[in-house]
């Protein structure tokens, strides 16, 4: 068995860290490429899954194959859908110790830092390696209290009601193309449940991991946060840079019920030929706070809003978003807000940076419907543009059906930091470390909302983007 | 003893030429003036010394002790010693005031040292910037602000000096560091110049006041004139300058004289 052949990734992709791959030789299934209805078919029928679920994957499947591309936002034209592997399957079963994890799968979360990680402060993990979840554990007190956390097809099978109360309920299928994809081939993804008024302290966090090429990667996460519960929930994600793309397509649905309170974190790190087309959304209820921090390193192309629904009074939203383009990369990211009820209010914080010939831009929309009196809404986006080749873009859209409003927007003109550079130079700091400290300093008020470990990675990360950026 | 040596410099920014042939040499422990009416190039030239990619160097040179450091990069140029202390400083928000100026100060005492490398121990750091900015008047809170963050103006120039404080240059030019004081800052400023400006430390002044050099009286004064030094004299011409500004200069030198209120025609009617 061999680990990590260099063969055939690419080199023009550079330094990323976690370029690295193990072989699929040992797989226990793979798909054949392409999609079909025999392919959603197969996906089911391995999970064994009940009838109305088969039902829905083939529901979504024509609703993907008739909706066209967006034609707005990022360029996904280039994607050959039937070039893709949409089910990969490295191992049998989920294992609750990550001793019992086959070893090459074992090694790369090593790599990855996870298991360390979990033993420093996680409440809990799952580990995603292409289509199933390897991995999975729960802090035992959280266990006793009734909070679940499992991988989404588990939770399908042991815990069918609530499953069927929700899911595709927050975004149905027919919400975009991308949603109608996933929701034909999902698989893994986590699936938490928190009852009322229970606290987890510590973050529970899901490791996405592809290893194949050409792999599509469709997790689909469930969160059900219930009355005056709260968690902090954390993704990462990373990929080999393999030569060929691919697509990693996730839906995430999320509910937050009264006086809950949930946080959801995200650093995205893919290698830069992954394609990154996501949704996610949140309905937040009567005095519940739900927030995103949202932050996009990696991926060839991304597009995701992160989408709150404030559903009863009181409800506040609040999304941060970090985006950071290199060479070769479009970070087409931004939030949405949707006031659906009075006295409910939303923030959004969104950093774009560019560099290299890249592109971030922030796209967002904040919305209030009739009848939803009294809400605030403020919007902030500041771009950095490090060098003339690289571009920003920023796109708010607002739509107030209401006048006793409050909103606020502040863009702030996409500057090129080459005052700030020679400022920092002429004091004898090299064009890296000037920049560096920059951009560091640039998304600071958004990193110290973030736990120290997390704050710690996302500077690592911006800091390895920033290494030999010398011009 | 270290020297800085210009010769002939000619300065263009965005093709077109500022500078026309400037010459100066500085020695350390020496103080000059240089003075000129708006728009006549001191800054220029205060950016092209400290290396600053959009103002070109199109002929002539720039020597440290000897060593042409016309090519080097700000940062280079920086570890040898050179320093601006700017007329507009710069913000940079999310940038705490320690955490930069100990890593500017590490790469100048240890020029040679490379990215990534450790820097200056915290505690020694911290002891000599807390002294630095006692001699300054200025709250230890700065040191956790944002570089110039909020600062008010005359915050921002006291910031400047610090910063000169901490970095010991042997050449520092201080452009227009003295205006948008209120004259109890002005008399903090010049104090801190002049306790820095010993034998060790060659400084360039521009100034359009006289305060600072009545605490840090020059040895000599530069006028210039539509990119040009003019005029060298000491500090009685500083003083001559100051009571009646530039009128005579201007008698004395028609060529430039024209050359410079031309040039500021042309710059008000491409606004
Ligand atoms: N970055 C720039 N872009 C365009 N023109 C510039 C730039 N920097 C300087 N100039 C021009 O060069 C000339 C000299 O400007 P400089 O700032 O050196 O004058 P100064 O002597 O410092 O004036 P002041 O006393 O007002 O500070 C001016 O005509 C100015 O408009
Ligand atoms: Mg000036």
């Amino acid at each position: 068995m061999s680990t990590e052949t260099p063969s055939k990734t690419d080199p023009s992709l550079g330094d990323y860290q976690y370029g690295f791959h193990d072989s699929t030789d040992n797989y226990v299934f793979k798909s054949r490429k392409g999609l079909d209805e025999e392919i959603v078919r197969q996906i089911s029928g391995i999970k064994n899954e009940p009838q109305w679920m088969l039902d829905f994957r083939l529901n979504a499947l024509e609703i993907f194959f008739s909706r066209p591309s967006p034609q707005w936002g990022a360029d996904v034209d280039q994607i050959d859908f039937q070039d893709i592997y949409y089910y990969m399957k490295a191992s049998d079963k989920q294992e609750k110790s990550w001793d019992d994890v086959p070893e090459d799968i074992r090694k790369t979360y090593d790599r990855l830092g996870i298991p360390e990680a979990e033993k420093q402060y996680l409440a809990g993990v799952k580990a995603q390696y292409d289509s199933e979840v390897v991995y999975g554990s729960l802090q035992e007190d959280l266990e006793k209290q009734g909070v679940l956390f499992t991988d989404t097809d588990s939770a399908l099978r042991e815990y069918p009601e609530i499953f069927r109360e929700y899911f595709g309920t927050i975004i149905p299928s027919a919400d975009n193309k991308f949603a109608a994809l996933n929701s034909a081939v999902w698989s893994g993804g986590s699936f938490i449940y928190v009852p009322p008024g229970v606290h987890i302290d510590f973050p529970l966090q899901a490791y996405f991991r592809i290893n194949s090429e050409n792999m599509g990667q469709f997790e689909r996460t469930l969160i059900i946060v219930d009355e005056g519960a709260s968690a902090h929930y954390v993704e990462g994600c990373t990929a080999p840079s393999w030569t060929e793309e691919s697509l990693h397509s996730a839906v995430v649905e999320i509910v937050v019920k009264r006086g809950g309170r949930f946080r959801y974190t995200t650093i995205q790190n893919w290698a830069n030929n992954v394609y990154n087309l996501v949704t996610k959304r949140a309905m937040a209820y009567g005095d519940s706070l739900m927030e995103w921090v949202d932050g996009n390193l990696g991926s060839k192309i991304t597009m995701k809003y992160p989408a709150i629904y404030l559903m009863e009074p009181g409800a506040r939203g609040e999304t941060l978003s970090i985006a950071f383009a290199n060479n070769g990369q479009h970070q087409d990211a931004g939030a949405k807000m949707v006031h659906c009820a009075p006295n409910t209010s939303s923030r959004v914080v969104s950093k774009s940076i560019s560099k290299g010939g890249g592109r971030a831009g922030y796209r967002g929309l904040a919305k209030v419907v009739k009848g939803a009196h009294n809400c605030k809404s403020s919007v902030v986006c500041d771009a950095l543009i490090l060098d003339p080749e690289s571009r920003s873009d920023t796109y708010p859209y607002i739509e107030v059906e209401e006048d006793d409003v409050t909103m606020e927007h502040e863009a702030s003109v996409s500057k090129i930091a080459e005052e700030q550079l020679f400022y920092l130079m002429s004091r004898g700091l090299t064009e890296a470390e000037a920049s560096a400290m920059i951009v560091t300093g640039f998304i600071e008020p958004l990193v110290k909302e973030l736990p120290m470990e997390y704050a710690v990675e996302m500077n690592k990360l911006i800091e390895l983007q920033m290494e030999g950026s010398v011009g | 003893m270290a020297t800085l040596t210009i010769t002939n410099l000619q300065v263009s920014v965005e093709d077109k030429p500022i500078l026309k042939g400037v010459n100066l040499e500085i020695k350390e422990g020496e103080i000059h003036a240089l003075m000129g009416p708006n728009g006549s190039g001191k800054s220029t030239l205060a950016y092209a010394l400290a290396g600053h990619p959009k103002y070109e160097i199109t002929g002539g040179t720039i020597e440290i002790d000897g060593t042409n450091v016309t090519e080097l990069d700000a940062n280079e140029r920086a570890r040898l010693g050179m320093f601006l202390a700017f007329q507009y400083p710069v913000t940079i928000p999310g940038v705490r005031v320690a955490d930069f100026l100990r890593h500017a100060v590490t790469n100048r005492r240890d020029p040679e040292r490379k990215e990534g490398e450790n820097l200056m121990p915290m505690r020694e750091f911290r002891k000599e910037l807390k002294e630095r900015m006692a001699e300054l008047g200025m709250d230890t809170e700065f040191a956790r602000r944002y570089l110039n963050d909020g600062f008010s103006g005359g915050e921002k120039k006291r910031m400047e000096i610090l910063q000169m404080a901490m970095l010991q240059p042997k050449f520092a030019i201080l452009d227009e560091t003295d205006s948008g004081l209120d004259s109890d800052a002005v008399k903090v400023v010049s104090e801190g110049v002049n306790r820095l400006s010993g034998p060790e430390m060659g400084v360039l002044i521009i100034t359009h006041h006289e305060r600072l050099l009545e605490f840090n009286k020059p040895q000599f004064t530069h006028v210039m004139l539509a990119g040009k030094i003019v005029e060298t004299g000491d500090a009685g011409l500083a003083a001559e300058l100051h009571a009646n500004g530039y009128a005579t200069i201007r008698e004395r030198h028609p060529e430039a004289a024209a050359e410079q209120s031309s040039e500021q025609e042309e710059s008000l009617a491409s606004v």
